[in-house]
């Protein structure tokens, strides 16, 4: 979308301009971007906002006139203070490139040369652009840039390696290099998604405080409106290749006139419970699989004929706010549909009365030889869930395994079910304790055993815990793909042929085809997109409801629990910081760890 | 005591282990047979009586067996590995001596030669990826590498010995007299072979490491930084991309020593090889028991260089991390 | 190690340009029918091993080494029905040249190298074929057990085979034969055996990556016994690699014991052996090249087969790797 000359909301001039960037795959000549065009003003922050096969990324490294092997930039042009990027010469791309635009990766830890001191990594950035007249300028910058990002810049420091720092040190070290040479505009690329929610808290503040200070323009690249919302002034939200609307932060989230992105509002969840969460069915096309109009088309509920013919033109009001949909003008008109929350999943009368399932009493446990929990209790209850919370390394996976009978080093203290002690290990459990139990895992991609077809995968449930007939197994099979609403059609797949969101689904109709009486989510939807993720969720609440199993639920997304559980344990370091009900503990916190992490969760603010 | 020096002693302990299961197996394949070793090595010549009791003798046979074992590893340890059997009288460490020298020049000569042409090849193909030029080096690395090494030893006597010219001697008839220094010809054709045989090992696991690298996350940085070609390759690149080839170098020079067997053979090249075959021909047991162990003992040097040499030049282990 | 939420590096991996690309989906139904592209380019119908096989066939390499493979089969098993004379018949004087009806001349004695050809390639196919599969039975066995197994087991286990590594593997052999003399199953047998470690080592390295992935630990959580998790979940997702490793190691075997019938230890005169007539001929070399130019070339081109053929494979493995997003 292309804005002539007008001033939108941000004062400044324009300082990156996008037009018509198309890029394809090379050498099938596929588009995986097209038609993507946008403008960043003199210190304005815009938010590139897609999931998976939106494009972003791909949009992101050609302002650098890069593209990974495989992809091509076929179109379009990128001009950054009057100078155009795309068809620069070698030489003067490589001063533009780290001088006048920089990148910021998504994984710092692989974006870092192990063999490389930091030191000397930092510094010849500052060498390959002449900074500074004399070694001794560029040795105080060097300091200088350290301090900035809030790391030592103390000489045993600079002369590690990166393996020799945290996850959140080697970010703040690719940002400090992204900051060396003051440039005109930083590329963010998902530059947090590595990092916990403490961390990724720490270093959006940071960016953000560099950015006002050093008068940068930034994109800023995720696939999670709620991070950016804080930090954009504008965003930008893609859709399998395309740019579908664009507007100021405050035009968005008061009314976004593009159907994907009221959706994608939706499907983001609320820590403060007011809002439901809402998914959207089905999942983003690849490049090549997309149909010829939007491609929205066939997960939109507004879809007309139109649409799946030609891609709508760019459109809006103002320069400041455009949109690409045929029925834009209704829903500018419409406010968002932002339903209320599902009540009762939080407010669940009597939690505390329902009778207990799985007792874990005074639980601790090893990770080789390193005690990783420290004698924690809990209760799994009827019909209930209960969410446990934490950052990575706070113990919360290892009692999920605990319980399931998966940890393989020592555990003390006693799990019991329904009264009876249950064994350490999964194989001593007797039959029917195993069927109770059932665990679901982080990754559909390495859940499900790529070999067997799905009627195989969730077969083995059913030969291993009951004895039915050819006919009866498949009857079953058909019923656990309806209830995670899939088509029996799917049972000849295999996993490959499935998207993460599907397979996800194919996992938890594997759990249910136990007829457990317990299920054990580990962090499932983590992998997945966020409007996948509100489906599953939405799906998992359900079925608790309707089937009336307990629930463990494993997240390190608070954001998430209202949706799903009644009671949560937030966890830190192997030990329960605060457990209780849902509604009481988000609402009035109280050990700090707890408030902590509420206020650090990114969330979204919608206007009514 | 620091991480680093554990680590190499760690490595260095677990080769002296290696090397004494090595002995054990020597041992247990030439001495550990059912019924009567002598009888079984001499076959139809056990009849003569003189040479059946000079190895009963010779192995010790009359002893208990764990003390076979002891006193053999002995003498390995302080260099006596017994006379033998063919040219009796003389110790197996006195014809060995010579023929230890000139393996180990054609091994060194073999391995000068194919290490940088290696080297070369393999960072071309990966940095010209797809040209003409790896397209091509692509399938004769393929076709060298599948070939048995006495293969292409005869395809090049072949070649230089019949159809086309007359160059070098077909056989390499050593003069005994005339120090090697002065018949360096002979080695030129077997250093040949050894390299055909080892270099496309190399220089593919060169140009695999090296597109690796500059496909790697940390390379699109440093282009990102817009740091110039040079930088990129030299000091970004390549120090990323040696470490794996460091180990396949070493891992074929490894090899070279039982490569040499059938090269030298081939050649009639006087080297430790040749006496292998010869000694088994002759079932002249304690030379082949020296001569395995020699071998076998190259091997696990060889290969222990390389796993200090990695743990050393990655700075990921030499900190200690695992 | 055990709470590593999604902020790992593999996630990283997905979502670059694996993620424009929308790598995780091959779309197949889409939620409205009417407006289904189609079935993706590649979707998979089979399962991944016939898929293996399929895309091989299409790399050309493999194609021609199948070729040529079949051609030397031919050979060796029809060569003995159509060879003009028998191999140990005397047809002239010893290191005559081509002549009528003696096509490739007389060997050292006066036997007629064409049929001693004919009947020479038997032997080496066999014995490699036979030392193959002992090696490739026994190191896929160690090699599933010290990757799934407990880790003392592991150790030791990695620990004796190396032991094995020290020795190059004609080493190993001629260190039997000086004992023994040459007997054909003792070949067999210590080739096989040499080969054991390597392909123990990359069966343990591919199960290890498996059982890592969930659904081992799905199936562990069932109570399905060890056993059959390594029968039916392990093994089925590693015979790619093992294919390849196959096809790698039958190269080295061919290579190896005809260069032990080369140094004499393989069969003996007057059998017909491509090996052992290198080694009866090359005095003649000069003279008739025909006796030993012919047998090793025919060592070279089945050589060259396999290792076509088993390269072809590694690279169909690698597309495939790549289209599924799976780890390599």
């Amino acid at each position: 979308m292309s804005t002539p000359q007008q001033t939108p909301a941000s004062n400044g001039d324009v300082v990156l301009r996008v037009e018509d960037l198309r890029i394809v795959l090379d050498p099938s000549g596929i588009d995986i971007d097209d038609q993507v065009s946008f403008a960043i003003h003199q210190g304005e922050v815009l938010g590139l906002v897609g999931e998976s096969a939106s494009g972003k990324t791909t949009a992101a490294t050609s302002l650098l006139a890069h593209q990974r092997r495989g992809a091509k930039i076929a179109g379009g042009s990128v001009t950054i203070a009057g100078t155009d990027v795309l068809s620069a010469a070698p030489g003067a791309l490589r001063k533009l490139r780290g001088g006048l635009i920089s990148y910021v990766p998504q994984d710092a830890s692989a974006a870092l040369n192990p063999a490389l001191r930091i030191g000397t990594q930092l510094m010849e950035i500052l060498e390959a652009h002449s900074f500074g007249s004399s070694r001794a300028d560029r040795e105080a910058r060097l300091r200088e840039m350290l301090e900035e990002v809030l790391l030592p810049s103390d000489r045993s420091f600079v002369r590690r390696y990166p393996h020799q720092l945290s996850g959140g040190q080697q970010q703040r070290v690719a940002i400090a290099m992204a900051f060396a040479c003051r440039p005109k505009v930083i590329v963010l690329d998902e530059p947090t998604t590595a990092l916990d929610v403490t961390t990724q808290a720490h270093v959006l503040e940071t960016i953000r405080d560099l950015t006002r200070s050093y008068g940068v323009s930034a994109l800023y690249v995720t696939h999670d409106l709620a991070v950016v919302a804080n930090l954009a002034d504008r965003i930008a939200v893609m859709y399998a290749g395309r740019l579908v609307e664009i507007g100021s932060r405050e035009a968005l989230f008061a009314g976004a006139w593009h159907p994907y992105t009221r959706k994608l509002l939706a499907a983001i969840p609320d820590i403060s419970g007011d809002r439901g969460l809402h998914g959207i069915p089905g999942w983003a096309p690849r490049p090549g699989q997309r149909v010829a109009g939007c491609a929205f088309t066939p997960r939109c509920d507004m879809h007309i004929d139109r649409c799946a013919i030609e891609f709508p033109p760019d459109e809006g009001e103002t320069a400041d706010h455009r949109v690409r949909c045929w029925r834009w003008r209704e829903l500018a008109e419409a406010p968002l549909d932002i339903r209320g929350p599902l009540r009762e999943i939080t407010e669940a009368k009597n939690t505390l009365q329902q009778p207990s399932v799985v007792s874990v009493r005074d639980v601790s446990a090893f990770y080789q030889h390193k005690e990783v929990l420290h004698g924690v209790s809990a209760e799994l209850r009827e019909h209930r869930c209960l969410a446990l919370v934490g950052e990575s390394g706070s113990g919360k996976t290892t009692l999920a395994r605990c319980i399931a009978g998966l940890h393989p080093f020592r555990i003390d203290g006693d799990i019991e079910l329904r009264g009876t002690p249950l064994a350490r290990d999964s194989r001593s459990r007797t039959r029917a304790e195993r069927q109770a139990i059932q665990y679901i895992f982080q990754s559909p991609y390495s859940s499900l055993n790529p070999r067997k077809t799905i009627r195989q995968l969730l077969a083995q449930p059913i030969d291993v815990f009951f004895k039915l007939s050819r006919e009866e197994a498949e009857e079953r099979m058909v019923k656990v793909l309806d209830q995670v609403a899939l088509d029996r059609s799917l049972l000849s797949r295999y996993p490959e042929q499935l998207s993460g969101g599907e397979r996800q689904r194919v996992a938890i109709a594997r759990g249910l085809a136990a007829e457990p009486t317990v299920l054990i989510c580990d962090e499932v939807t983590s992998w997945l997109d966020v409007s996948v993720q509100a489906a599953i969720i939405e799906l998992l609440a359900q079925l608790q409801a309707e089937l009336g199993v307990s629930m463990l639920f494993v997240t390190h997304n608070l954001a998430l629990i209202r949706s799903i559980a009644q009671e949560v344990a937030v966890m830190s370091e192997g030990l329960f910081v605060e457990y209780g009900l849902v509604d009481a503990v988000l609402d009035d916190p109280q050990a700090d760890y707890t408030k902590k992490l509420l206020t650090d969760t990114p969330t979204l603010e919608l206007v009514q | 005591m620091p991480p680093l020096l554990k680590l190499i002693l760690i490595r260095l302990g677990l080769g002296v282990l290696t090397l004494f299961l090595v002995s054990l197996i020597v041992f247990a394949a030439t001495q550990l047979l059912p019924g009567d070793p002598a009888q079984a090595i001499l076959g139809k010549d056990a009849a003569d009586k003189a040479r059946y009791e000079a190895l009963r003798q010779q192995l010790q046979l009359d002893r208990p067996l764990y003390e076979q074992y002891t006193s053999w590893l002995a003498g390995v340890m302080v260099g006596d590995m017994g006379n033998s059997i063919v040219q009796q009288d003389v110790p197996v460490t006195d014809l060995l001596a010579d023929r230890l020298i000139n393996s180990t020049v054609l091994v060194l000569f073999a391995a000068l030669l194919s290490i940088p042409i290696a080297i070369l090849i393999g960072a071309l193909s990966a940095v010209w990826r797809d040209s003409r030029f790896d397209s091509t080096t692509n399938l004769t690395n393929l076709t060298l590498a599948a070939l048995p090494e006495f293969v292409v030893g005869i395809l090049l006597v072949l070649f230089f010995a019949t159809a086309v010219f007359n160059w070098m001697p077909a056989v390499s008839r050593v003069d005994s007299e005339v120090p090697l220094s002065q018949q360096l010809d002979l080695f030129v054709l077997p250093a040949i072979t050894l390299c055909i045989a080892v270099v496309p090992y190399i220089s593919r696991m060169l140009r695999a490491s090296t597109i690796e690298v500059l496909e790697s996350e940390y390379v699109m940085m440093a282009r990102l930084k817009g740091l110039s070609g040079n930088l990129v390759l030299w000091r970004h690149s390549m120090p990323n991309a040696i470490v794996p080839t460091l180990q396949v170098i070493a891992l074929n020079l490894a090899w070279l020593a039982g490569g040499i067997v059938t090269v030298e053979y081939l050649f009639g090249f006087p080297g430790v090889g040749q006496a292998l075959v010869d000694s088994v021909a002759n079932r002249d047991i304690p030379m082949v028991q020296a001569l395995c162990l020699l071998i076998a003992a190259v091997y696990v040097v060889l290969n222990l260089i390389a796993d200090v040499a990695t743990i050393l030049i990655s700075p990921r282990l030499r900190t200690g991390l695992r | 190690m055990t709470d590593e939420t999604p902020s790992t590096r593999k996630i990283i991996e997905e979502q670059t340009l694996d993620d424009d690309l929308g790598m995780q989906s091959n779309v197949v139904l889409q939620p409205d029918p009417a407006l289904a592209p189609g079935v993706a380019k590649g979707a998979r119908q089979y399962g991944e091993f016939v898929q293996l096989l399929h895309d091989s066939w299409h790399v050309r390499r493999t194609k021609i080494g199948l070729g040529i493979l079949l051609a030397m089969l031919a050979l060796v098993i029809l060569g003995p029905l159509v060879a003009p004379y028998s191999p140990t018949e005397f047809v002239g004087p010893p290191f005559s040249g081509p002549s009528d009806g003696v096509y490739l001349g007389t060997d050292y004695i006066g036997h007629d190298v064409l049929t001693r050809v004919l009947y020479g390639g038997r032997t080496v196919i066999t014995l490699a074929l036979a030392a193959t599969v002992l090696g490739l039975v026994v190191g896929v066995s160690l090699g599933l057990i010290a990757g799934y197994g407990r880790r003392w087991v592991d150790e030791t286990l990695m620990r004796a085979l190396d032991v094995v590594l020290a020795f190059p593997s004609i080493v190993l052999a001629l260190l039997f034969v000086s004992v023994f003399g040459p007997r054909l199953w003792l070949i067999v047998l210590l080739v096989g055996l040499s080969h054991a470690p390597r392909i123990a080592r990359v069966t343990r390295v591919a199960a290890m990556e498996i059982a890592h992935r969930d659904f081992v630990r799905a199936a562990e959580a069932l109570g399905v016994s060890r056993t059959r998790i390594l029968g039916a979940e392990i093994l089925p997702n590693i015979t790619s690699p093992l294919l390849v490793e196959f096809g790698l190691r039958l190269t080295y075997s061919i290579g190896i014991i005809a260069a032990l019938s080369f140094l004499g230890f393989g069969l003996q005169p007057p059998a017909a052996d491509w090996g052992l007539m290198i080694n009866e001929n090359r005095i003649g070399i000069t003279v008739q090249p025909y006796a030993v130019a012919v047998p090793v070339v025919l060592i070279g081109v089945l050589t060259i087969a396999t290792n076509m053929i088993a390269d072809g494979v590694a690279r169909a493995l690698v597309g495939i790797d790549r289209d599924t997003g799976a780890a390599a």
